[in-house]
């Protein structure tokens, strides 16, 4: 809040602001911290109720789970690592070169993003697999085929395409926030070329660079879909999820693996933060102008179009492969589809009307449920005195660091044999959990949005409210939450879009068809061959839905962006 | 330390149709501590940064002990630059950042130990070295940026606006210890600067630029009391300026019809004007002297009939506007103890030198 003053006039923590925060406490408790401790203590004990490490050492004494973590570990790493090398140039690219392609880049930031991975996964089978039309071509005019989507390369491939733009958006932001005389120092003093960006550039923009390598990390490690649509079961999730599924709840493997799974991610995320403690490089002045910009030379251009045309074409390979899998009524062993129909369609809207609208019920309480928490996060931290109000949001943000996977086995756990208040049925099997799952974790995103938004409303344009008679509630309504709408709206649409692709929590949270919703349906059509073309109709719905939604995000986030300046003096 | 010295001959630069510099003409000595002052956006920065070989110009030519750089790329130039904001690396120690350069061009490590020791030891930072920028006050960081250029032992040394970062007392001194470096190594220094005084007390000579003109080289002095037109005369201290024409000449004086004020006669030898037609003269506020209404007048000076209009009282002088005609002239009246303070609307007689009035040119 550049301009506040030093000692920010906040109201006092009254009775309200109380209440409030017990409200959000308890929530958070009841729906994020107690599930998860349940798994992470489950995972300690014996039959008896003792401590005990014996569930570990059976762990680490099987071959299968050895290997699943080893695996998993492996497969985080590389992913990250190829993720880099897509990233990492066109990054540069944006913001170092005056050229046409900027604005394909910004695309194919947000591409992968919008396309659920594992949906991915089955599309990028039928184009880059053993027998998929990259391969076939291969195979008839030069007699040989790329084993690029079998077992765990397949999953690198998938989870580094899909994932990478966390780290390109991140690492071009902080690219942005470099002052220019910081390079134009180094070229002063002697340094140019890849010493430059070796030396001075990329040390400046690590810490975008970790923020996004970290998530990809926790993302991948923490991905169910992609493993079990693509048949890979010796990874730490679908482990899980089979040992929970097959074995039941009361298996501690499952509960070791969650454990893991945990640990990993809490480990990426504080590393990344740990490292960057206390440097914050971005050196832009007020009035000073970013790195400079050059046009392309002539073999420049060629690299860096070739470069982004072979990303493009493999980024939109998912995309073209769903939408012709959708239309297609043979395709095996084909390069492209051998007949065309619209019939998969039309089943997806008899069949799965139910899917979309649960889908969209589930979506908007949780978005809803989670802007109103992040409102109030938002309000009590900034805007109060209330002692440790900083926790709640700590609190919060740990759900990035939680699988939904172990979101879904902590909530099974808890309320294992509660029923519903006033009915006969255990909670377990009701819609709520899978509600309330969705809202935990995509929490996070929603609160940042919130936060944002209310940092931008100057404290004096409330306090003038106050100063003309109106009570604090009142001024919340007439003057704060009008200013933070657009911020606000654009947080319930990126839960929302986010929440709608979300498969691991729903995948063991679903307990009948009549409460599944798309993303359930699109995994279990592609289980069957048969199914997979209503599979990939339900998929092309889901990636128009969040693509129709990442945009409206960005026009909302930009609709807040313009009046900034108009409200923090 | 071998002397160097630069010349830009001709150069133009634009941006499209905006003409950011013109035709500039330039010729700083070896050794000299040389200024450019302007307003901002006057271009002085991008001439320095064309210097640097940040920007390129179109035409002319910039050379440095006669050999044209031009083409040469920023990074081969071995031209030291210091930047407004410093631009210190903050992913990097003092030490590693005042070594950039010299691991840049390969230097042994005992020769890196050497320099970079010497260089901190010049500008009092020698136990700072572990320290990161962000941990040290404006005026060190000032001082790293300054051994980060000064250790590659560069041909010439440039300066972008060095201290208007810094707060009004650490200024002065930075400006001194600047002054005082630059005259123990011996280096051609070119600075820019937006603030006159900043220039005048450091400075061997300078140029005025604006609007991407070179208006006037010169030292201090020669600016302050021979300026060649209106801008200079109004940048470089403070100036009464009347607009007029010359009307003719009387036994060995000049007829000068100011507007709003009527006819002054001036002496033929303050700076011979061109010819008849319009011109504007010039005169410094501290040589107007200020005398009681209905004073009789003598041959001496130029007398004028004015009112007191405001008055600012700065401590040394109080500093009066005056309503003389349809004109308002500012004058300086040393201040002593006790001595009262014009009040608005008193009635006074104005005294001016003619020898101290200049004709400007333009």
């Amino acid at each position: 809040m550049a301009g506040a003053p030093a000692a920010v006039r906040r109201a006092g923590a009254g009775w309200g602001a109380w209440t409030l925060a017990g409200a959000v406490l308890a929530f958070l408790l009841a729906f994020l911290l107690i599930p998860v401790a349940l798994v992470v203590f489950t995972a300690f004990v014996d039959e008896g109720g003792g401590f005990t490490l014996g569930h570990f050492a059976n762990f680490f004494g099987q071959s299968i789970f050895r290997e699943s973590f080893f695996n998993s570990l492996v497969v985080a790493l590389a992913s990250v690592f190829f993720a880099s090398l897509i990233a990492v140039p066109l990054a540069y690219l944006t913001v170092r070169f005056e050229f046409r392609g900027a604005l394909l880049i910004q695309t194919l930031g947000v591409l992968p993003l919008i396309m659920p991975p594992f949906v991915g996964a089955v599309a990028l089978q039928l184009i880059f697999g053993r027998n998929g039309s990259v391969n076939l071509l291969l195979d008839q005019y030069f007699g040989f085929k790329i084993p690029i989507m079998d077992g765990l390369v397949g999953v690198t491939f998938v989870e580094s395409i899909h994932y990478f733009p966390f780290i390109l958006l991140n690492l071009v932001a902080s690219m942005r926030n470099i002052d220019g005389a910081m390079e134009e120092s180094a070229m002063n003093l002697g340094a140019r070329g890849f010493r430059l960006f070796r030396r001075i550039i990329f040390p400046l923009a690590m810490p975008g660079f970790l923020a996004g390598a970290a998530l990809v990390f926790v993302k991948v490690f923490d991905d169910l879909g992609t493993p079990l649509v693509m048949g890979v079961t010796n990874m730490l999730a679908p482990q899980a999820y089979l040992r929970i599924t097959s074995v039941g709840i009361d298996d501690p493997l499952g509960y070791v693996t969650s454990v893991l799974m945990i640990g990993f991610s809490i480990l990426a995320l504080w590393m990344a933060a740990r490292v960057m403690k206390g440097k914050d490089y971005a050196t832009l002045q007020k009035g000073g102008g970013s790195l400079q910009r050059r046009r392309l030379g002539g073999w420049e251009s060629v690299l860096a179009y070739g470069w982004i045309a072979l990303v493009l074409c493999i980024v939109l390979a998912p995309h073209l492969g769903i939408l012709l899998m959708s239309f297609a009524k043979v395709w095996s062993f084909s390069v492209l589809p051998d007949a065309y129909t619209l019939e998969h369609y039309a089943s997806v809207f008899e069949n799965s009307r139910q899917m979309i609208g649960n889908t969209l019920l589930y979506c908007v309480l949780a978005a809803g449920l989670d802007v109103l928490i992040g409102t109030a996060i938002a309000y009590l931290i900034l805007r109060t005195t209330l002692p440790a109000r900083r926790w709640l949001d700590y609190l919060a943000s740990a759900a990035l660091a939680i699988p939904g996977l172990v979101l879904a086995i902590g909530y099974l756990r808890l309320f294992r044999g509660v029923d519903l208040p006033f009915t006969d049925s255990p909670v377990v099997t009701s819609s709520v959990l899978i509600m309330l799952a969705y809202a935990v974790r995509r929490l996070p995103y929603a609160l940042r949005s919130c936060m944002a938004a209310l940092q931008q409303v100057h404290i004096s344009l409330e306090e003038a409210a106050q100063s003309l008679g109106a009570t604090r509630w009142r001024t919340v309504r007439r003057v704060m939450v009008p200013l933070m709408v657009g911020g606000m709206l654009a947080g319930f649409v990126t839960s929302f879009i986010t929440a709608a692709v979300e498969l691991s929590a729903t995948l063991l949270l679903t307990s009948s068809e009549t409460q599944a919703p798309m993303s359930y349906g699109i995994y279990l059509y592609m289980q069957s061959a048969s199914g997979r073309g209503p599979g990939a109709a339900l998929g092309v719905l889901a990636v128009v839905v969040v693509g129709l939604g990442t945009w409206a995000s960005h026009r909302f986030a930009e609709r807040t962006r313009t009046p900034e300046r108009a409200t923090t003096p | 330390m071998n002397k160097v010295s630069l010349e830009a001959r001709h150069i133009s630069l634009s941006y499209g149709p905006t003409e950011v510099l013109r035709d500039i003409n330039l010729k700083i000595e070896p050794g000299e501590f040389f200024a450019l002052l302007g307003p901002s956006g006057s271009g002085k920065s991008t001439l320095l940064r064309l210097i640097a070989g940040f920007n390129q110009h179109q035409r002319g030519e910039l050379l440095v002990d006669g050999q044209d750089i031009t083409h040469i790329p920023p990074h081969a130039r071995n031209i030291g630059m210091v930047f407004q904001s410093y631009a210190l690396w903050p992913h990097m120690t003092v030490w590693d950042n005042v070594a950039f350069g010299l691991v840049e061009r390969r230097e042994t490590r005992d020769a890196i130990r050497r320099k970079v020791g010497a260089a901190l030891e010049l500008v009092g930072l020698a136990d700072y070295a572990k320290r990161r920028p962000g941990q040290l006050s404006g005026g060190q960081q000032q001082r790293v940026a300054l051994a980060r250029t000064i250790v590659i032992e560069p041909k010439l040394l440039l300066l972008d606006e060095p201290l208007s970062n810094l707060d009004k007392n650490l200024r002065v001194q930075m400006r001194d210890e600047l002054k005082h470096l630059q005259r123990t190594l011996g280096l051609t220094t070119i600075f820019v600067t937006h603030d006159q005084e900043e220039a005048m007390t450091t400075a061997d000579r300078m140029a005025v630029l604006d609007k991407g003109v070179l208006q006037q080289v010169g030292p201090a002095t020669g600016l302050f009391d021979f300026p060649v037109n209106r801008f200079v005369a109004g940048f470089v201290g403070t100036a009464n300026l009347l607009e007029g024409r010359v009307t003719g000449r009387e036994g060995g004086a000049l007829c000068f019809q100011a507007e709003g004020v009527g006819e002054l006669r001036l002496p033929q030898a303050a700076g011979a004007p061109p010819s008849e037609g319009a011109t504007a003269i010039a005169f410094r506020p501290h040589q107007v002297h200020i005398r009681a209404a209905g004073t009789p007048g003598d041959a001496a000076r130029l007398w004028l009939d004015g009112t007191v209009e405001s008055t600012e009282f700065l401590g040394e002088v109080s500093r009066y506007r005056m309503r003389v005609g349809r004109v308002s002239l500012v004058a300086d009246e040393v201040h002593y103890a006790g001595e009262p303070v014009l009040q608005p609307g008193t009635a006074v007689r104005l005294g001016i030198d003619p020898a101290q009035v200049r004709f400007l040119s333009a």
